[in-house]
């Protein structure tokens, strides 16, 4: 997949068919699994040593929905208050606005060499090709996002971008751009050998850019969490600073940092608190600062009463690490910038025809829900979007075939009944190949389960009458 | 209309109702050994804590620092501790930094819940050195420990244009098959000394 091959441009595969080709590699797989189960256990060790985790939840997810009732009057004082400090404020309605505006602050500049830390939001907008095609040079300085960047392919994941890499891939991707000994996979190795590598892009760079995890309406700062600290470093070094944010990012007061900096990063790796909770009020003396407002959409879902809650997302990735059908079919089987449960919610709000199939990609466990720091109603989203899919025709057409005959056998006691009978006398004698084909998705690399030879009702029937007896 | 309009509108059409916002002041978690549990948190990201009665004390136990004999560049804004030998108000492009080994800096809250100490750029005239630096050192006053990060923030004040952060131990990544690697773009390490005496 090229890194703009899940651009909503060209018609997608779907995620049953790249699930499916993802769990051909059987091993890998059991190892993706295993790895995000691992970084799930961590975060329930973290949560586990706050007695007022739940607490912290509450007020979190309360923030949040305080926050998106008086929207507009946030964005506003923001604006106001981040002017004040010497920044620069764009707005963006789409992601082409968004592009042009970054492009346009860096040619005012004269920017050729551009670092960047990790920005969902600039992924949603595909900004690297388009910067690509203007003559700059991007470098996304995250390690992992920078493993991707050289693979060619999007991040799998929001917080690990990597994290379906083996180390022996990164040590290929490396020896390939940054000339280490063929087979050198040594974490350790590989990572210092990056750390060179970047450590002379940000020396180069002209401007940076960073993503934003939080922006204070009362202050106008903005607040980025890293653990490396290339945000950091990226920004404290050239002239230019760009942030760019969607506008669901506000919350009103710098001290409700101290509910979401401590469910962040336990959230997401189980961390007490990312190594760098950077807090800019401004631009460095003799630097400028860009902030860019973003919709591209956002607005769309914040009409709406059932996906409203799926703004208040804050990016942990914990809803990635506990799903059991994003840790067996990998990131990229969802084709969109943020995958996993929170991603199918927030996908098809976007175009519904293309990711009409990742509400579906979901058994309905409600893990997500039970691990969400702001708590939101994930896996409800997620069976409302089902509902909302079949209401704009755009069910596949099994699927929509299916439903009528399920709905039809449901609702007629004696077609039901009949259609049992039927199947427990006549399936045990089919020939395999009629049972494990195309047109059943439920035999593929599993076997039915064996019949029985009555029903509940014809047992619960003739015990009744007395001729069953106890016992067996 | 510019986007600007055209996304205000679009907000204002919903109108939602108000929802207060909910009180921070809450039953947070306290601890009964505050100083342990500091020094526990930052050990399990990586960092050190040493608590020490003064300025002298600190010095010899930086001393101790396996990289500390090698080093040949060292920005310190705590002289009680020790001298360095490159002088920020000289350096005039941040990018000269590059080569600095240990950075002596100041920190005014340590928090016992995570590890992290809040670190600013006042008086600092480039940033960058928190983060260009080989290894960090952060002096902060023992009587700077509090609980948990609300107590944090209750102290925080953000007047006016200026940098402040969390640092809670050395860079480090797990990008690579989630093998923990200390030392990612900042720096390797990082020891924080709680002073009595400064």
């Amino acid at each position: 997949m090229s890194r703009n091959g899940h651009s909503a441009t060209v018609a997608n595969v779907g995620h049953p068919a790249l699930a499916e080709a993802f769990t051909l590699d059987r091993p890998r797989a059991r190892w993706h699994d295993e790895t995000l189960w691992f970084v799930r256990s961590k975060r329930d060790k973290a949560a586990w040593t706050l007695p007022e985790w739940e607490l912290l939840r509450e007020t979190a997810s309360a923030i949040k929905a305080h926050t998106m009732s008086r929207l507009a009057e946030y964005l506003e004082q923001f604006e106001r208050q981040a002017q004040k400090l010497g920044v620069t404020v764009h707005w963006a309605k789409d992601a082409a606005e968004h592009n042009e505006i970054v492009l346009g602050i860096l040619q005012r500049r004269g920017a050729k060499k551009l670092v960047k830390s990790k920005s969902m939001l600039t992924e949603e907008c595909h900004l690297n090709p388009y910067l690509e095609r203007h003559g700059i040079e991007v470098v996304d300085t995250d390690l992992g996002e920078r493993i991707v960047q050289l693979a060619g392919e999007p991040p799998s994941h929001i917080v690990l971008p990597a994290i379906h890499k083996k180390k022996e891939d990164v040590g290929e991707i490396f020896h390939e751009h940054l000339g280490t000994p063929a087979g050198a996979s040594d974490p350790l190795f590989l990572a210092e050998a990056a750390r060179q590598h970047l450590r002379d892009k940000f020396m180069q760079a002209d401007a940076a850019l960073t993503g934003v995890n939080f922006a204070i309406a009362e202050t106008g700062g903005i607040v980025i969490c890293t653990n490396e600290g290339n945000a950091d470093l990226g920004v404290s070094l050239p002239k230019v600073h760009i942030a760019c944010m969607g506008i669901e990012k506000l919350i009103p007061r710098a001290a409700d940092l101290s509910v979401f900096l401590r469910l962040l990063a336990r959230s997401a790796t189980g961390q007490p608190i990312t190594t760098y909770s950077s807090h800019f009020h401004g631009p460095m003396p003799g630097a400028e600062m860009h902030i860019v407002l973003v919709d591209n959409g956002r607005t769309e879902i914040l009409g709406s009463d059932e996906f409203r809650r799926s703004l208040n997302c804050i990016r942990c990735g914990a809803c990635m690490n506990t799903c059991p059908v994003y840790r067996r079919s990998g990131g990229h089987s969802y084709e969109s910038t943020v995958p996993g449960p929170i991603g199918s919610i927030l996908a098809p709000s976007r175009d519904a025809k293309l990711h009409g199939s990742l509400p579906f990609a979901c058994s309905l466990c409600g893990s997500c829900t039970d691990v969400c720091p702001v708590k939101i109603d994930i896996h409800h989203q997620l069976l409302t979007w089902r509902k909302e899919i079949n209401h704009r025709g755009l069910l596949s057409l099994s699927k929509r075939v299916g439903m009528k005959l399920m709905s039809r056998l449901f609702s007629s006691p004696r077609i039901y009944a009949a259609s049992g009978w039927l199947a427990r006398k006549i399936v045990p004698r089919l020939p395999r190949f009629m049972l494990y084909n195309r047109m059943n998705a439920w035999g593929k690399r599993r076997e039915l389960p064996e019949f029985p030879r009555e029903s509940f009702r014809e047992q619960f029937a003739r015990r009744k009458n007395g001729k069953g007896g106890h016992g067996k | 209309m510019g986007s600007r309009e055209n996304i205000l509108q679009a907000v204002r059409a919903k109108q939602l109702p108000d929802k207060p916002a909910p009180s921070l002041e809450q039953n947070w978690i306290r601890y009964e050994d505050r100083r342990a549990q500091f020094a526990a948190a930052l050990q399990s990201v990586g960092g050190r804590c040493e608590f020490v009665a003064g300025g002298a004390a600190a010095a010899a136990k930086l001393a101790e620092h396996p990289a500390w004999s090698a080093a040949e560049k060292i920005v310190s804004l705590v002289p009680d501790v020790v001298a360095g030998n490159c002088d920020l108000a000289t350096v005039d492009d941040p990018h000269k930094l590059e080569d600095v080994d240990f950075a002596i800096l100041r920190g005014s809250i340590a928090v016992a819940e995570n590890g992290a100490v809040w670190v600013t750029d006042q008086g600092l005239k480039h940033r960058a050195v928190y983060f260009i630096a080989q290894h960090l050192v952060l002096v902060v006053p023992a009587g700077a420990i509090v609980d948990n990060m609300a107590q944090a923030y209750e102290k925080l004040q953000f007047a006016g244009p200026g940098y402040g952060a969390f640092l809670s131990g050395p860079s480090k990544t797990a990008d690579i098959e989630q093998s923990l690697v200390i030392g990612a773009h900042g720096p390797r390490s990082m020891t924080v000394f709680l002073i009595e005496a400064i």
